[in-house]
């Protein structure tokens, strides 16, 4: 039989232990209910349509507003979101927009500034279709490795006048559109990713938004 | 203990009978579905070499197996349970020592020969650096297909010098062939690991790491890197295929029409490469 103080001692040792379990409880929770948000594809009359935009540097008020980014936008460059998980439909032809507003970077493997796994092996570059761009000007990958997929993004001219400085970023300023087509595979998590290394104040660029799921790379949602 | 009983001979009786029936059955029923099969010569090699140390270490597995349990059986403590003491110390048995000595050394003097021997045979689907010393001898009559592995985060391309330089996001082998891998790498260290082809190869960037392997029939392996990357090293995998010989001549010639475009823009070969800083990342 406890006394009095070991019998409070004893309660405040499992009122302590049940909290601390509630608490590691509702950890593990929210960490396995925590998805990152994700855009969805628009269906339209002319198909599927996946807008995108890629940024020198994300929004001001972003944890990281120095950081190189993609960003899904609607149709009208409006509605700028910052997620990098994409939902497409399986077994479907998806038309790709990005609007490219960052400047050039130049590739380490020249092979890649051919596009790949698109409809036609081509893309349109300002409406101009082509296969391949010149590796030095290319400022962005976009490629989803296990469909096959990736488009050398090429980026606005060093003498660009009016380069946009942090997303969002109107479409008055300097940008390339580039604009393709590809199949989706069955249902499933794919990665995708760019290939240029391209973090500002990192060696070789490899570091920061590139090693960091939300910027350079993220997942198609295949559903 | 002192009961009359030869208790070393019972274990190593207990031991021979259990080494009769199992190492057969280990060598010869689970040692043929050890790792990485047989999709290649060198593949087929290292099965046989791990079916070697299995036979070797099974033997003295058991050894093991067998004394503590019987130890656990016999020497266990019995009802009523009486007072804990040591049992005689054990000193100066100088031919158990001399055999043990001799026994082990012997084992591992023949597995450091025979994994010698293996490796310099035809270096076992590994990379031997810029120069190896391990080349098959077929090597030296019938000069291998040569592909070099590219490796930068986070994909494998393959370029084939003796094809018009022409790079591949995927790779194809034709069937019955010697080929040299050159591995290298564009940025962090990777690692060229084709799975069922028993070939591993670090990817260094600057390096030229050189592995053989000679390919049997159709086949498909998987390609991953062995080397912690990056953020997206675990998805840093391909799929490869060995085809026959026509049907990879076909392959190759559409591979450099697709491909023609990139590969004007392709740097000379070159055993390794040594890309510039990007403007961007410096």
């Amino acid at each position: 039989m406890p006394t009095g103080g070991s019998a409070k001692r004893l309660i405040a040792t499992i009122t302590a232990v049940a909290v601390v379990c509630v608490a590691i409880g509702l950890y593990i929770g929210l960490y396995l209910t925590n998805v990152p948000g994700s855009a969805a594809a628009t269906q339209t009359s002319s198909g599927v349509q996946l807008h995108l935009a890629t940024v020198a540097a994300a929004e001001t008020t972003d944890a990281h507003p120095t950081w190189v980014s993609y960003y899904a936008v609607d149709a009208n460059d409006r509605n700028w979101r910052h997620v990098t998980t994409f939902v497409l439909p399986a077994h479907s032809l998806v038309h790709v927009t990005i609007y490219q507003f960052d400047g050039q970077s130049g590739l380490r493997n020249p092979f890649i500034s051919q596009a790949t796994g698109t409809i036609g092996g081509n893309f349109q570059l300002n409406g101009k279709t082509i296969s391949a761009i010149d590796p030095d000007a290319a400022s962005h990958i976009f490629a989803i490795p296990q469909l096959g997929v990736s488009v050398p993004l090429e980026g606005i001219p060093d003498s660009a006048k009016n380069p946009c400085a942090n997303a969002p970023c109107p479409l008055s300023t300097d940008h390339e559109t580039i604009s393709f087509t590809f199949r989706t595979g069955a249902k499933g998590l794919y990665r995708w990713q760019c290939f240029v290394p391209c973090a500002a104040g990192y060696i070789y660029g490899f570091g920061g938004p590139m090693q960091t799921v939300g910027y350079m790379d993220g997942f198609i949602k295949v559903v | 203990m002192n009961d009359g009983v030869n208790h070393f001979r019972r274990v190593a009786l207990l031991w021979l009978i259990a080494t009769v029936i199992l190492t057969p059955i280990v060598v010869l029923v689970l040692a043929p579905g050890m790792p990485p099969g047989n999709g290649s010569v060198e593949a087929s090699g290292q099965v046989t070499d791990n079916t070697v140390l299995l036979g070797l270490s099974t033997p003295v597995a058991l050894a093991v197996i067998v004394f503590t349990g019987y130890c656990l059986a016999v020497f266990r403590e019995r009802e009523p349970a009486g007072p804990i003491v040591d049992g005689p110390a054990l000193r100066g048995h100088a031919t158990i020592q001399t055999w043990w000595l001799v026994v082990t050394t012997a084992m591992v003097l023949f597995l450091a020969a025979y994994g010698s021997v293996r490796l310099l045979a035809d270096g076992s689907g590994s990379g031997q650096g810029p120069n190896p010393i391990a080349a098959p001898a077929a090597a030296s009559t019938d000069p291998p297909l040569k592909v070099q592995v590219i490796a930068q985060q986070w994909m494998f391309t393959f370029r084939f010098p003796g094809y018009g330089n022409v790079e591949t996001n995927h790779l194809e082998l034709p069937a019955n062939t010697l080929v040299q891998f050159n591995v290298t790498s564009l940025d962090v260290i990777h690692s060229f690991w084709a799975y069922q082809l028993g070939v591993k190869a670090d990817a260094n960037p600057g390096i030229d790491n050189i592995a053989y392997v000679t390919t049997k029939g159709p086949l498909t392996f998987n390609i991953h890197c062995a080397e912690l990357c990056g953020v997206w090293h675990g998805y840093m995998f391909d799929t490869g295929h060995v085809v026959s010989k026509a049907a990879w001549n076909t392959w190759i010639q559409q591979q450099q029409q697709q491909f023609a475009p990139a590969t004007k823009s392709l740097d000379p070969y070159s055993r390794a490469y040594f890309p510039e800083p990007t403007r961007r990342g410096g």
